[in-house]
């Protein structure tokens, strides 16, 4: 029973293949509609990760610079060191001696000059901690709270800029929501509309099989193949096509890079991103497909 | 076992087709039903299959109600039956072991034995030869025979004809009804319905007369 199952589905399977090859310039012209319209959304997405990435995880994990007084000595150090330790607020920290800072400046495009006509350091001693997401407000008691410590000169923290890239990044999320909203239901309707034409060269079929005792699902089987497997075909002529944009996007890049003299490139879309790119878009393809087969099927019921 | 309990069908435009019919078919049974174009025949073998709905009254198969058939079990209900159709239903873009397939592959049979199924019942009907040919090829009476290959290759209990005698000439008649004689004495149920009376005036067989919706026994 099993066996017989399996043979069927693996029949449709090919049955299927057949069918989207037996008309390959409708199955192609539908599946790079479906690529297209899906890669807007992708591409959206794309860029909004790689907005985030670029600001140095400043949305996901808040940054604050703390400088510290001048002719402050070892003892004092350590003692700081171990308040930020205790603090549960306080993911990580980094201490920056004022020698490295100077280090790190004389080695930044443009200050090499500048640095060089110092008599001294003018640089301070400085913690970069990171800590725990939080709403603006505990975040800057936590700015005041240091800011209170006899060792601290100055806490260093912008909020408002934190506030706003939240709320663009806020703004993108919701672009992206809308764009896959509307794109994937265009998508339902692209499906729903080529399985219908299918229908109309398959109603004899499907008005026999029923007669001598088909279930809705095996008159549906082959319909939702062919959904689910345009649709994955869809989804992966999306994949290419944010592929090619971001290696496109990415050679530019690295001219201007070249001209300002700083390293930048996007990320492709991750392993995790590109299988729920497929499965979604298959899905969609499947349930257009679905959705079309249903409405015929009804319409042929006894009454 | 078949039995009719106040069976009517009205359509939608207001035509009564059949109207308050009672009736009994004992299984093994072979019955005719007759009567003028128009008079209910054909709806009445509809309402066995569930491709129509009584407006009224109950249908039981093997003490099964199908006039309330729920849609999820018709297909079950049909897989009993084997329904040679007036206008023979055969699909044109498949050759006649592919069309005798059908009924095979819908019930999930094994692939193994398939073939064979398709082959005993094309050699029933004489079509063994022809199983490449397609459809349209055939002669009135092969397309006929083809259909009641693809009626019995699943071996139904039941088997059901509209007209299949329709449009052929005597000879050919005789030929067909002498092969459903032999389905019935394998033990099928067989309701033939025809309006040809030269294939009833030498049968034993019951006959049932239908006159505008109603049974005139």
């Amino acid at each position: 029973m099993i066996r017989a199952w399996l043979t069927q589905h693996v029949f449709v399977f090919f049955l299927t293949l057949k069918r989207i090859i037996s008309t390959p310039i409708t199955s192609l012209l539908s599946v790079i509609v479906m690529g297209i319209a899906l890669s807007l959304p992708t591409g959206v997405y794309l860029l909004m990760k790689n907005l985030q990435l670029a600001s140095g995880q400043a949305a996901s994990s808040p940054q604050m610079s703390i400088f510290l007084k001048k002719n402050i000595d070892n003892e004092n150090i350590a003692k700081i060191k171990q308040h930020l330790e205790e603090n549960t607020q306080i993911v990580s920290f980094q201490f920056i001696s004022k020698e490295v800072a100077l280090q790190r400046l004389q080695q930044s495009n443009g200050f090499t000059d500048i640095t060089n006509t110092l008599e001294r350091n003018p640089l301070p001693d400085a913690f970069i901690i990171h800590t725990v997401q939080g709403t603006a407000e505990t975040l800057e008691q936590l700015r005041a709270e240091i800011q209170n410590w006899p060792e601290v000169e100055h806490v260093q923290f912008d909020s408002a800029w934190l506030e706003r890239l939240h709320a663009l990044l806020q703004l993108g999320r919701f672009v992206v929501l809308m764009l896959a909203i509307l794109l994937s239901t265009a998508i339902i309707a692209i499906m729903f509309n080529t399985i219908r034409l299918q229908i109309l060269t398959k109603q004899d079929e499907i008005e026999i099989s029923k007669l001598i005792g088909a279930t809705d699902s095996f008159i549906r089987r082959p319909f939702l193949y062919f959904g689910a497997t345009e649709g994955l075909a869809g989804g992966a002529t999306a994949w290419f096509i944010v592929t090619f944009a971001i290696e496109s996007i990415n050679h530019e890049l690295v001219r201007l890079a070249e001209l300002y003299s700083f390293e930048v490139h996007l990320q492709h879309l991750s392993t995790g991103d590109s299988i729920s790119l497929l499965v979604f878009s298959a899905w969609l393809g499947w349930l257009g497909a679905r959705l079309s087969v249903a409405s015929h099927l009804w319409q042929i019921e006894p009454r | 076992m078949i039995v009719f309990k106040n069976v009517s069908k009205r359509y939608p435009d207001g035509y009564v087709a059949l109207n308050n019919i009672d009736l009994t078919v004992e299984s093994g049974q072979m019955v005719f039903l007759t009567g003028h174009s128009g008079a209910g025949k054909s709806t009445l073998l509809k309402l066995i299959a569930a491709i129509e709905r009584p407006t009224s009254g109950t249908i039981a198969i093997s003490g099964q109600n199908i006039a309330q058939l729920e849609l999820g079990a018709i297909p079950y209900l049909r897989r009993k039956i084997g329904f040679i159709f007036q206008d023979h239903k055969l699909l044109f873009d498949r050759n006649v072991f592919d069309n005798v397939l059908l009924p095979l592959q819908i019930s999930n049979f094994d692939s193994k034995t398939v073939a064979s199924r398709v082959r005993a019942a094309l050699d029933k009907v004489g079509l063994l030869k022809k199983e490449k040919a397609m459809p349209i090829a055939l002669s009135g009476g092969e397309r006929q025979r083809l259909c009641i290959a693809r009626a019995v290759v699943h071996r139904p209990n039941i088997l059901i004809a509209d007209e299949p005698t329709g449009n052929l000439d005597v000879d050919y008649a005789r030929d067909i009804m002498a092969m459903f004689t032999s389905f019935n004495q394998v033990g099928v149920t067989v309701l033939i319905a025809t309006h040809d009376a030269s294939l009833l005036e030498d049968t034993q067989h019951r006959i049932l007369l239908l006159k505008q919706g109603k049974l005139a026994v």
